[in-house]
């Protein structure tokens, strides 16, 4: 216990900064100085109670203290920004991990509150072992329906009743080795749950795991009696829950939903022999694309992972320089495999900010767009969400490409999305598949685009 | 007595990162993830603490390698979080 009450007050700061730090993310002019804040608070949180602890093993504190530090800063700047979901992945699963070892060392100490250490060893487990899952699948370790079997929901449910009675034989009988045995359920816990869960529910995932790491130094900080911790924590908790949310309602989901059932489980219903989809070739889409007034891009996982982005920046510099064009891109909350993913990635190919629209904001302009260039996307598109209930993205607001004038969809073949529900604007007369690597297809595009 | 004074600390903190959050531009939902997982790497004062007051050395060694995780987290987030402001910041000024 620290008595020191200069140090609440720098505590008191720091927490101030960190609100701060989150609020400037409300515009992207002064989101930067939002980061910064943050750096501020976490040192002042840092030298502050460094300065009042007693000075018996300093060095070997200051020596972990750097060593993570710049294994931290040169994992965080060397990393790829393309695998950028990974990174905060596993960045959570540290996070969640170093309050599940505190709360062993407490346990250790024997002066610690059961309770409240009991969260932390549990949440900060799970975290952890969730978050390493998380990375694997994103990472491409773990396929997106690696580690489903059957009767897994039953499966599920038996694992955390057995995490549930470790938790309360926790509680009624506090000792070191019972601790470790609910850390070890914990982590067991985190592997099964986040296993099955794949694909385009990734992004719930992240925001749920960062929750997590965020509850868990709350309890670390309920039993150190730390008010920057119970304050940070709560802070990062009740973000990540909201974020999480905000996510599940973009997908028509809820977060049980998204844990316990399985979209994938179900094969679309729509009868595909009679239509035909129709292809176009790159030619074909350039003409079009250069002669409309108005074109709106929906990009999606398949850009992140064939790296189209910058390719498409391009294409769309192009169009509105050499063409006269307005171009503009429309996101959906869910696309990509984090939250905000494909604003990054259209922020690294340079794309002004002003172009980028959120679905809310675009979904009325689809009717007076020429055409709509969706690349690497397919659920998010997909009208049986407002038309079949019958389907599992039924209620799942969409953009509405199928209402412009011509939809080019840039995809390698007429396979359904994540949702396993087959697409009927692929069948639709104002359609034009374009099949291929959404790298390719858009290159051969901006050259014949940059040719005529 | 700690433990209401800690409850009303926690409780309100809820609500504050509730609206906070709410005022975060969609566009900057990335950011937002590794900023506050930076953030949530407050526990290494947690960590210090157990560190600077263990027992036993199974406790230092406990909170030491906290210290380290805890600071990776940090670290590794805020520098994540720099670069992918810096990506949106670059274009504001074209």
């Amino acid at each position: 216990m620290i008595e020191n009450e200069w140090l609440f007050l720098i505590y008191l700061l720091a927490g101030c900064l960190f609100i701060l730090s989150i609020r400037g993310l409300s515009s992207p002019q002064t989101a930067s100085r939002g980061n910064w804040l943050g750096m501020a608070g976490m040192l002042l949180a840092v030298d502050g109670t460094l300065l009042a602890l007693p000075a018996q093993n300093h060095l070997l504190i200051f020596a972990a203290l750097l060593s993570g530090g710049v294994v931290g800063l040169i994992g965080g700047l060397k990393v790829k920004i393309t695998a950028l979901p990974q990174m905060i992945a596993i960045l959570n699963g540290l996070g969640g991990l170093s309050s599940a070892l505190i709360g062993l060392a407490e346990i250790l100490d024997g002066n610690a509150n059961v309770y409240e250490v009991s969260v932390a060893l549990f949440v900060g487990g799970a975290a952890c072992s969730g978050s390493l899952v998380a990375f694997g699948k994103l990472q491409s370790i773990l396929g997106a329906k690696f580690g489903r079997f059957p009767l897994q929901n039953f499966f599920n449910i038996l694992i955390s009743i057995g995490l549930l009675c470790t938790w309360i034989f926790f509680i009624t009988h506090p000792s070191f080795f019972n601790a470790t045995i609910l850390l070890c359920a914990a982590l067991a816990w985190g592997v099964l749950i986040i296993l099955p869960i794949g694909g385009a529910d990734m992004p719930i995932i992240i925001a749920v795991l960062n929750a997590c790491s965020g509850w868990a130094a709350a309890g670390i900080g309920f039993s150190l009696a730390n008010v920057a911790l119970i304050m940070t924590g709560a802070l990062v908790g009740a973000g990540g829950t909201i974020l999480a949310f905000v996510m599940t309602k973009a997908m028509n989901r809820s977060l049980w939903a998204v844990m316990f059932t399985r979209l994938s489980d179900k094969t679309g219903a729509l009868d595909s022999g009679e239509h035909e989809a129709k292809s176009g070739s790159p030619i074909d889409a350039a003409f079009i694309l250069q002669n409309a007034h108005k074109v709106i891009i929906v990009p999606g996982y398949g850009m992140a992972v064939a790296q189209a982005q910058h390719i498409l920046q391009t294409m769309a510099s192009i169009l509105s320089k050499k063409y006269n064009v307005e171009v503009k891109f429309a996101i959906h909350p869910v696309a990509g495999r984090m939250p905000g993913h494909m604003n990054v990635l259209l922020a690294e190919a340079n794309v002004p900010y002003e172009d980028v629209y959120a679905l809310e904001n675009i979904n009325r302009e689809f009717a007076s767009a020429d055409a709509a260039y969706v690349i690497g996307a397919n659920d998010i598109t997909n009208p049986i969400a407002r038309t079949d209930p019958a389907s599992p993205l039924y209620g799942m607001p969409v953009l509405d490409v199928g209402k412009a004038k011509t939809v080019f969809f840039v995809k390698r073949s007429l396979n359904s999305g994540y949702a396993g529900v087959e697409n009927p604007l692929f069948y639709a007369p104002n359609t034009v598949m374009l099949y291929g690597d959404a790298k390719k297809v858009t290159e051969e595009i901006v050259e014949v685009l940059e040719r005529s | 007595m700690i433990l209401w004074f800690s409850l009303t600390v926690f409780v309100l903190s809820c609500f504050i990162g509730y609206f906070v959050v709410w005022g975060v531009t969609p566009a900057l939902h990335a950011p937002l993830m590794s900023v506050s997982n930076a953030i949530s790497g407050i526990v290494i004062i947690g960590a210090l603490m157990t560190a600077a007051y263990a027992d036993s050395e199974k406790t230092e060694a406990l909170s030491l390698a906290a210290v380290f995780l805890a600071s990776v987290n940090i670290f590794g987030g805020f520098a994540v979080s720099q670069r992918m402001l810096g990506l949106f910041k670059k274009k504001d000024k074209k």
